[in-house]
């Protein structure tokens, strides 16, 4: 759509604009100032320039937060978006079926973050938790609570029940929007299951699946409260997460400078993916629009 | 033959999804000493204790209450500031407009747990902790751009014609929008709404940190009562069925715009 020339626009936008620099513009300059800063109580603050971030890059316990970070999210990445696109090709496209699975679908996204850590943290455990118990029963030394891997894998498994249907259904929307035609003109030329999938269902689905990969990769990046309520990041550290290392940092010890200088950083590196993002989809509209 | 796979591969992924939700209402329903002495599929002594515990004891009930009190305040306040922003943004080209909305974006991207301490101390010097106020606010960081985007989503499926009839029509901006404009986004407003609703609903991290007593919400007091008295654990399980239920009631009025909702608009 032609877009009129108005600068009185700016007026519509204020609201908007007011609220939000009241809840982030402010809060990150209080960081900003604590990244730069040590204290001692009595609100009596020294600087100290960008000694924070030097102690935080070069930071052990941050680097393997971040390691542990980057592998969680790709392997999130790596199951979910394959699983959610095949989920979306195999589900009913209209009808009765198409509802209840819609509806049956969704229905984990809308549950609190930390019930769905409740109900992970049950389901696993091996005294009371029908996971747990059936795997025991099967033989297999399953216990999430004492060995690293359990965690990870329980962690895991938890987060493609949680968000697996997000990618399914954006995939979902998108193959909708493909007209019978198409897949006419491919029985025609007796194109296989995989060239219609290759050449014609991927291509339509291309700017639904960036926006699932990027919100999925965002979500896992940020993820705090359900591996919190399942292993509270352990057992020791190995499903310590960079949001719960964090909020471990500042509202556990009160390490203000050192936190608020990970968080600048955390926050650079969010910024620089949603550049991405919305570089890309701004394309994606463009072109749309041609 | 191919049908037949395609329903086998939906029903072992919805049954995937619905055991772990099966097996918290079957343990809402047991009693403690079946959770822990027995290993039963479905409940042997039936009870509803676990619920009557949560629906008379002011302690948790009110979790809900004020979870409901802060998500309503926030849902209400971010589609009132966002629907004239989204209005700007889908009809107008003005200064800065584009690095205006991909701020809004890094919002909604952004970890809460950055912000946690600082809006903890912000609403501290402003003597608002422990009120629904404040948590309404602080979830307008990820709401409000939410609902922008989500909004200009649908407002842009709206002809710009409709806009200059009106106008010629001699309807001023306010009348124009509410009577004509609101009416044709209807359902994108239902939809914004929705969403604002589920991620107030479901966030944990800044309403436990901006809150101690009387607006804990009902997420909180879950965490609380898990680490404090031992593990009652069919009333947990039963406060945890009580938080799905508002979810599961609307979700079958969006279900065709849910995909929409999460993509920010753009589908």
């Amino acid at each position: 759509m032609e877009k009129t020339q108005n600068n009185k626009a700016w007026l519509l936008v204020l609201p908007v604009l007011v609220l939000v620099a009241f809840s982030a513009v402010l809060p990150l300059m209080t960081v900003v100032n604590y990244a730069f800063n040590d204290t001692f109580g009595n609100n009596q603050f020294f600087w100290t320039g960008i000694e924070w971030f030097d102690d935080m890059i070069h930071s052990e316990r941050l680097r393997a937060a971040l390691g542990r970070q980057v592998m969680f999210s790709l392997i999130i990445l790596a199951i979910e978006v394959p699983l959610g696109i095949f989920i979306a090709l195999n589900m009913p496209k209209k009808g009765f079926w198409a509802s209840l699975c819609l509806v049956l679908m969704a229905l984990p996204l809308l549950i609190p973050f930390n019930v769905v850590g409740t109900i992970w943290q049950i389901f696993g455990r091996v005294d009371i938790g029908l996971l747990g118990r059936a795997l025991q029963g099967m033989g297999i030394d399953y216990n999430y609570t004492n060995d690293p891997l359990d965690a990870w894998i329980t962690v895991i498994v938890m987060d493609v029940w949680h968000w697996t249907s997000l990618v399914a259904l954006l995939a979902y929307a998108g193959l909708q929007s493909i007209p019978q035609a198409y897949y006419q003109a491919a029985r025609i030329d007796q194109a296989t299951r995989w060239s219609v999938f290759r050449y014609i269902e991927l291509p339509k689905m291309k700017g639904v699946l960036l926006i699932a990969i990027l919100l999925r990769f965002m979500d896992s990046f940020m993820i705090y409260t359900e591996p919190f309520v399942v292993t509270g990041g352990g057992p020791g550290n190995s499903t310590t997460f960079l949001s719960i290392d964090l909020a471990k940092m500042a509202t556990g010890q009160f390490d203000l400078g050192p936190a608020a200088a990970f968080s600048i950083m955390y926050f650079l590196v969010i910024l620089l993916i949603s550049w991405v993002f919305y570089t890309v989809m701004t394309n994606l509209d463009r072109e749309e629009a041609r | 033959m191919r049908i037949r796979s395609n329903a086998i591969v939906m029903t072992i992924y919805l049954l995937f999804l619905l055991v772990p939700i099966y097996w918290l209402v079957n343990m809402s329903l047991k009693t403690n000493t079946e959770i822990t002495s027995s290993f039963t599929l479905w409940p042997q002594n039936l009870t509803f204790r676990n619920y009557m515990v949560i629906l008379t004891d002011p302690s948790w009930y009110m979790g809900y209450v004020n979870s409901l009190i802060y998500v309503v305040l926030n849902t209400v306040i971010s589609i009132t500031v966002a629907l004239p922003a989204a209005y700007a943004f889908s009809r107008y080209s003005f200064m800065g407009d584009k690095h205006l909305f991909f701020w809004l974006l890094t919002n909604r991207m952004a970890p809460p747990a950055v912000f946690a301490l600082p809006f903890f101390q912000l609403y501290s010097a402003m003597n608002l902790i422990d009120t629904h106020i404040a948590v309404a606010l602080a979830h307008c960081l990820f709401n409000v751009p939410l609902a922008v985007w989500i909004l200009e989503g649908f407002m842009r499926g709206v002809p710009k014609e409709i806009d200059e009839t009106a106008y010629i029509d001699g309807y001023s901006f306010p009348t124009f929008f509410v009577k004509i404009f609101m009416p044709l986004i209807a359902s994108g407003i239902g939809v914004a709404a929705f969403f604002c609703f589920m991620f107030s609903w479901v966030e944990l991290l800044l309403s436990r940190t901006l809150t101690t007593t009387f607006a804990k919400p009902i997420a909180a007091t879950m965490t609380r009562t898990v680490s404090a008295s031992g593990m009652d654990w069919g009333v947990l399980a039963a406060a945890g069925v009580l938080t799905i239920v508002p979810g599961a009631l609307v979700i079958y009025f969006v279900r065709n715009y849910i995909a929409k909702g999460f993509a920010l608009g753009r589908v």
